[in-house]
């Protein structure tokens, strides 16, 4: 999932590191569970604006709403709702168990879980399934409903018409066997991911078929009860729940979650060091940092993410369609710098690869960097950037920069332009406002040279970066939605992810050494400048107890005491 | 004959200043000498051109005061003060260590005044935005006044429907929202593959021309309106109507009877309008859409230093100084010259 310019500054559903506390590399705080926290109280939390995009939530894509949805909704799985590697693990949330693949991972047969409620009261019933997928589709903005679920039979008819979508043959629900029984049309070794995520969060029969200004009745411990975009969200206790399962929906702590906007992110700190607020959705600023890292470094927690910040090259025009020129600017390019302007050793490790750290199929591979062979990148190597760039013939080629205006991104931007200009380009910066600049650059009518972006994942899946980003099906000639913004295809690697794909359905493992191997395939032939892979940093009050960052989830809110 | 208007008479007789004896003066003498008895102008006016000087030596300046590129980033660079090697950028502290902030004032020729968060001298930068800034005032005010003067001469000279069509299209200029026009312009222009291409003239989408132009574009009526009435009325005067007697064209009557006495209202509203301009440019480029980067302006300087703000306010202070020293200069030599040049003028530009 992009970052920011699709949604919010960190968007994603992302499954950050897995590793994290359980490898040492996360908060050093220990985390208490919600059992051993104090119920009550009211989490103030606070935001500069409410989330980008529809309130709905199967049309809504970012985590700052996300992050309420997992505890208001659930779907029939879920990821394990705890801190660590574990927060990667698919546990049975609506349903009773995972179920096992048939007929070569086409059909899963789901049990629903007996006496679940949702917060109006209603009790859950298979059908109820049915016709949340169908809804997925029949509000028509969902923005992976083609992507994600048109494996569905009958998905592909829906995609097309929407207002008819039909899913009988896809979705079978049975209330009085309290089973659902879906139909791919293909095997899809991510589909267990895709129904863990609020797109497929189950909502009652009957919730209109249009977009709703308020996330709709759910099964999960709060329900929402105020969704102004000008003023605040809020989450009271659904007095309808009862727990079920702690490891996929354990009961919360405080009584009332609230997010406030309106700050900027320099208020929004403040209000945390004085108490009146306990937790700063957005990044601090970076003249703030050294002040909490100082006086407040108690209150910070720091966890690695499974994400990538790059610059895309676009190989199909020149000067970087050579591949020495691609090449060249890898290896001049210094990564500590860009680690310096994002915040510093502590906020974001250098990387050279697509793949973050502790992530299915990464292998550390760094081919851009003095003395490779370690798999870490040390130093750039300039001499050979010049030898590279001198034999590519693509010396004073113009070359126009694109990132977008905010601070941090213009400053990577600027950062370039200088390399560039080094290396013998005639760059120039191109800083466009973050609402078109995604976008422009995935449209390949605009020809872009150089372009940044960051991705943070969807889900624990190689595929969703290397896939998403560099395989051909995600270069769309001419549209404002084309991941591939490198324009990146070349048929043997993606030969290599077709069966990478296809071997996930029924040897996981096997399919991730396939995985390492394109990662390798593809950092050769230097689609992007990969830059580093950020960390996040939590700023929460004195009086908040029981932190726990989720990997997929990251903060999560009601596992909190503020008692 | 040509008469200038804000002393009728032509040329003055001043006695004060000669003992007693009579000596003929021109209108211009008398307005220099109005102006150097203004103490307070004159000041302004050294200022000014001690502003326009010193950003014009800041390639001297980066050389070989400050030795740096202040175009060039210099994230992991280093810098010796007092014997002391210190990161330009350097780390945050306490246990976490997160953030990098950088170096703030040395008060020494190297970052005298600090680095921004590019590692680059914001001495250095000031000194460079200065160029831009004042370029673009200067130049917009000047392109404002040529294009706004040309207009009125003829509107107001020839009236009818001339002046109707003329003057309906400033009100048009004039009722546009300045910022949309310019951010709408902006952004066509930025994401222009090949910048503006006007016939055979290409401009590149980060040319400091583009702010220039819309600026100046945009101040066209602001100018326009005093001088078209100025004209409206000079073109019933008896001088104007003895000329046309006398069988003057319309060409002779505009440029040597009705343009000679509507000169001092330019030069008294182009300090004025330069002071405005740049305070224009200095916003356009605080919202990414005047100068672009890494080219700086003090508006661009500000836009850096407005992530600063906490940790080294300088970076934004150091420009923000610089702004409100000029547009203060221009403001006062602005009234100067209107006491020195056109003393019963009651035309007032807030800049």
């Amino acid at each position: 999932m992009r970052s920011r310019s699709l949604f919010s500054l960190l968007t994603l559903v992302g499954l950050a590191a897995l590793l994290l506390t359980a490898c040492g590399g996360g908060s050093k705080k220990k985390a208490s569970s919600s059992s051993s926290g104090q119920a009550g109280g009211t989490l103030m939390t606070v935001a500069k604006g409410a989330p980008s995009g529809s309130p709905d939530p199967q049309i809504n894509y970012t985590l700052q709403e996300w992050q309420l949805l997992i505890i208001s909704h659930d779907g029939l799985l879920a990821f394990k709702r705890t801190s660590g590697t574990e927060g990667t693990k698919i546990v049975p949330d609506l349903a009773t168990a995972v179920p096992k693949a048939q007929d070569g991972g086409k059909t899963y047969v789901f049990h629903i879980r007996k006496g679940i409620k949702f917060s109006n009261g209603k009790e859950l019933k298979p059908s109820d399934v049915k016709y949340t997928f169908e809804r997925l589709f029949k509000i028509g903005q969902s923005p992976n409903a083609g992507t994600w679920y048109n494996v569905l039979v009958g998905g592909d008819a829906c995609v097309k018409t929407p207002s008819t979508c039909d899913l009988s043959k896809g979705v079978v629900a049975d209330d009085a066997a309290g089973t659902v029984t879906f139909h791919l049309t293909k095997g899809d070794p991510e589909f267990f991911d895709k129904l863990a995520v609020p797109f497929a969060f189950i909502l009652p029969t009957g919730t209109p078929n249009k977009e709703v200004q308020i996330p709709p009745p759910g099964t999960g411990p709060y329900k929402w009860v105020e969704y102004n975009a000008n003023k605040q969200m809020k989450l009271v206790r659904n007095t309808n729940f009862k727990e079920w399962s702690k490891d996929a929906q354990p009961k919360g702590n405080p009584d009332v979650i609230v997010q406030k906007f309106g700050l900027s992110a320099e208020a929004e700190v403040t209000q945390v060091e004085n108490g009146q607020a306990d937790w700063v959705f957005d990044t601090p600023p970076s003249d703030r940092l050294n002040e909490i890292s100082t006086k407040y470094g108690d209150q910070v927690h720091v966890n690695p993410l499974t994400a990538v910040w790059y610059f895309a090259f676009n190989v199909r025009v020149p000067p970087f369609d050579n591949l020495k020129a691609r090449q060249g600017v890898n290896y001049a390019t210094d990564r500590n710098a860009l680690v310096k302007i994002y915040g510093g050793p502590k906020l974001a490790v250098p990387t050279c690869q697509i793949l973050p750290p502790n992530f299915p199929g990464y292998k550390p591979y760094c081919p851009y960097t003095k003395n490779p062979g370690s798999g870490k990148w040390t130093a750039p190597d300039m001499a050979k950037a010049k030898q590279l760039i001198a034999a590519s013939g693509t010396k004073g080629a113009a070359v126009k920069v694109n990132t977008d205006t905010v601070e941090t991104d213009k400053a990577l931007g600027l950062y370039f332009v200088g390399l560039l200009n080094k290396l013998g380009y005639k760059a120039s910066l191109q800083a466009l406002s973050p609402d078109i600049q995604y976008p422009y650059c995935q449209n390949s009518k605009n020809k872009i040279q150089f372009c940044w972006s960051s991705w943070y994942q969807d889900y624990p899946a190689a595929s969703d970066f290397l896939n998403i980003l560099l395989g051909c099906g995600s270069f769309i000639p001419n549209s404002n939605a084309s991941p591939n913004i490198a324009e990146f295809c070349q048929k043997p690697i993606q030969a290599q992810m077709d069966q990478a794909l296809q071997q996930g359905i029924t040897d996981p493992s096997g399919a991730n050494e396939k995985w390492t191997a394109i990662d390798k395939a593809v950092t050769d032939q230097a689609p992007w400048v990969s830059m580093f892979n950020p960390k996040y940093i939590d700023f929460l009050s004195k009086r908040v107890k029981g932190y726990q960052f989720s990997p997929q989830w990251y903060f999560l809110l009601d596992q909190a005491s503020v008692k | 004959m040509a008469v200038f208007e804000p002393e009728a008479e032509g040329i003055v007789l001043d006695a004060e200043e000669t003992g007693g004896g009579i000596v003929g003066r021109s209108p211009w003498a008398l307005a220099g000498r109005r102006l150097a008895r203004n103490r307070i102008a004159l000041a302004a006016l050294v200022l000014f051109v001690l502003i326009v000087a010193v950003s014009f030596a800041a390639p001297l300046y980066a050389k070989h005061l400050a030795h740096t590129n202040p175009f060039e980033s210099n994230i992991s660079g280093t810098v010796t003060i007092d014997g002391k090697t210190r990161q330009v950028l350097e780390q945050g502290g306490g246990k976490l260590g997160l953030g990098e902030t950088p170096i703030g004032p040395t008060w020494h020729s190297h970052y005298l005044l600090g680095a921004d968060n590019q590692g680059r001298d914001v001495a250095a930068r000031v000194l460079y935005g200065g160029r831009s800034s004042l370029l673009i005032g200067i130049g917009s005010a000047l392109m404002a006044a040529f294009v706004a003067l040309i207009f009125a001469l003829v509107a107001g000279f020839f009236g009818g429907w001339t002046d109707a069509i003329i003057s309906r299209l400033m009100d048009l200029i004039w009722a546009f929202p300045l910022y949309l026009l310019a951010i709408s312009l902006a952004t066509v222009l930025l994401t222009s593959p090949h910048g503006l291409t006007i016939g055979f003239i290409q401009v590149a989408a980060d040319s400091l021309w583009i702010p220039l132009v819309i600026i100046g574009i945009v101040y066209v009526p602001y100018i326009y309106r005093p001088i078209r009435g100025q004209v409206l009325s000079l073109r019933e005067k008896e001088f104007v109507e003895a000329a046309i007697a006398q069988g003057a064209s319309n060409l002779r009557l505009i440029f040597t009877e009705v343009l000679p006495n509507v000169a001092s209202t330019v030069i008294v509203l182009m300090p004025l309008m330069i002071a405005t301009t740049i305070l224009t440019e200095s916003a356009l480029s605080y919202l990414s859409i005047g100068v672009q980067a890494p080219k700086a302006s003090w508006g661009t300087i500000i836009q850096d230093g407005q992530e600063l703000l906490y940790t080294r306010p300088w970076v934004a202070i150091a420009p923000g100084i610089m702004i409100v020293l000029t547009v203060l200069a221009l403001n006062i030599l602005g009234d100067g010259l209107r006491d020195a040049l056109d003393p019963r003028s009651k035309v007032r530009v807030k800049g």
